[in-house]
């Protein structure tokens, strides 16, 4: 009997609904977390696996030999090569592709490669506005390689420690 | 205010002289319309920025930012977008009534703002009855609603409408109870001697006597302007956007704004009957009465207005939505006897004229 008394006193002095209140008024104060994105980005852990890319040694030659464990570990089947003898008489790719529509990010062409010539950056905003733009070719890789190779280098000194 | 508006008056007899008496009333009531429409309009496109503003910031984020400094122009590109849609037609919609429905909901949102007086004698209307004006043609708006969801020939429009007919209906009645409270204190149904009552200092406002129905009559305003917590009508959630799922374009957008300018006005209505209209709060306060002399009365009532404006956004960005049945137990179970008590109380109050408020 009380307490329905006193229940009957809480609701009807909207005390609930004050507090619920109080509580919207006090985060109307607080300190906004919206991070705006073009602008601010949040930080990128240096293992963050975003697009690919090709790279190069620092003579300009690329580092691929076409040996095509990365092809072979691919779980989703999206790396396409092709190898081929160069004039030199060392072995190269001819083609390179990645099926972006295919490809999973799990990085393990990464890991796979043993010289370190396919490599995934921190970007990861990209766009393509046709079809055939979802598969990266040889060309476009080492393009994305020489664009951000100071980015690469960075992250993957930072990471070494741990590899 | 009154003398600016005299004179304006008199100005436009005298630049048009060839006008005979009666075009240029004609002309100068519509000038008043447009007077009052146009900045009513442009109070509810920054209603709608506040919300998205203020919800924003109560969920620790920072809203609309980008169209002008601060989001400012937001709404702006908000109408030109709305003004260059598509309006789509179901295919087996009635299309009279479809299009009837908009209207019937603008209209009215916008016909009860003729009897609000917005300072001493700045009104377009003095209306004897005003108050039952604005609680006749408020009730009309709901047709509108009823209207959209039979006309759009789909299933979540036509629940929509139908818990807003009962839900409308029903809280309509509590609205009128508290209404005779607040007449049966000013003894009068005119907005402007309901608020002359309520003249010198906040003490003398009518929402001490009758603070549980000013409290009634709040959450019914929720509710008959169909804003969350008892927003069934749209129910996002439940039945995807309620009475307004097949409207595009113009026509959802006269659906927006005849919501934000009931709100306005429920705002408005709240303050000229509980919270002393445009009168000053510090009135026979020796000191501070000369202090904000120089205040006109109409800002008094628009900053009154607009906390009640901001309580509608606070109460959204915290409450979930009541469920339906809730509601209804809510008006019948709870205010209606509530107010019919209160009704009691107050006649015996007035009988005994306690304080200054009888």
């Amino acid at each position: 009997m009380l307490n329905k008394f006193k229940k009957i006193i809480k609701d009807f002095t909207l005390n609930e609904l004050l507090f619920g209140m109080s509580v919207t008024a006090k985060e109307l104060v607080n300190t906004k977390i919206t991070v705006q994105f073009p602008e601010e980005r949040t930080p990128i852990s240096p293992r963050f696996r975003g697009i690919h890319a090709l790279r190069r040694y620092p003579n300009g030659e690329e580092r691929c030999i076409a040996c095509k464990l990365c092809e072979a570990v691919c779980p989703a089947n999206a790396i396409t090569i092709e190898s081929e003898m160069r004039e030199d008489g060392s072995r190269r790719t001819s083609q390179y592709d990645i099926d972006l529509f295919k490809c999973i990010f799990c990085g393990f062409c990464e890991e796979a490669c043993p010289v370190d010539a396919i490599v995934e950056t921190q970007i990861f905003d990209y766009a393509f506005e046709s079809r055939d733009g979802s598969v990266l070719t040889k060309k476009r890789l080492l393009e994305i390689g020489e664009q951000n190779k100071k980015a690469i280098d960075q992250t993957k000194l930072e990471d070494s420690k741990y590899r | 205010m009154m003398a600016l508006w005299q004179s304006f008056v008199e100005l436009v007899y005298e630049l048009i002289p060839w006008l005979d008496g009666g075009v240029a009333t004609v002309l100068i009531i519509l000038i008043k319309g447009v007077a009052l429409i146009l900045p009513l309009i442009i109070m509810m496109a920054y209603m709608t920025y506040a919300e998205r503003k203020v919800i924003g910031y109560m969920q620790l984020r920072i809203g609309p930012n980008r169209v002008g400094p601060i989001g400012l122009l937001q709404p702006f590109a908000d109408v030109f977008k709305m003004l260059f849609k598509e309006i789509i037609f179901p295919s087996k919609a009635n299309i009279y009534l479809f299009l009837l429905a908009p209207i019937l909901a603008f209209v009215p949102a916008v016909a009860i703002w003729a009897v609000i007086p917005l300072g001493e004698g700045f009104y377009i209307t003095n209306l004897d009855i005003s108050l039952l004006y604005v609680l006749a043609i408020g009730s009309v708006g709901v047709y509108g609603i009823i209207i959209a969801g039979w006309a759009s020939n789909s299933k979540y429009p036509l629940l929509g409408a139908l818990r807003s007919t009962a839900l409308l209906v029903s809280y309509e009645i509590v609205i009128g109870f508290v209404a005779v409270t607040v007449v049966m204190v000013a003894s009068s149904v005119n907005l402007n001697e309901i608020v002359a009552g309520q003249k010198g200092g906040a003490w003398n406002w009518y929402f001490i006597p009758l603070f549980p129905m000013m409290i009634v009559f709040w959450i019914s305003a929720l509710t008959e302007t169909n804003r969350a917590p008892f927003d069934v009508v749209e129910g996002e959630s439940e039945i995807v956007g309620g009475t307004h799922v097949e409207y595009s374009g113009m026509c959802f957008a006269l659906f927006f704004m005849a919501e934000y300018i009931n709100m306005i006005m429920m705002a408005a209505l709240a303050v000229l009957m509980f919270f002393g209209g445009w009168h000053s709060p510090f009135e026979g306060i020796p000191y501070l009465d000369d202090l904000f002399a120089f205040v006109p009365d109409i800002m008094w009532l628009l900053a009154k207005m607009s906390f009640f404006l901001f309580l509608y956004l606070w109460i959204r960005a915290t409450f979930p939505r009541f469920r339906y049945d809730q509601i209804m137990r809510l008006c019948w179970k709870v205010f209606l006897p509530l107010t019919i008590l209160w009704i009691f109380v107050v006649a015996i109050l007035t009988q005994l004229g306690v304080g200054p408020w009888f």
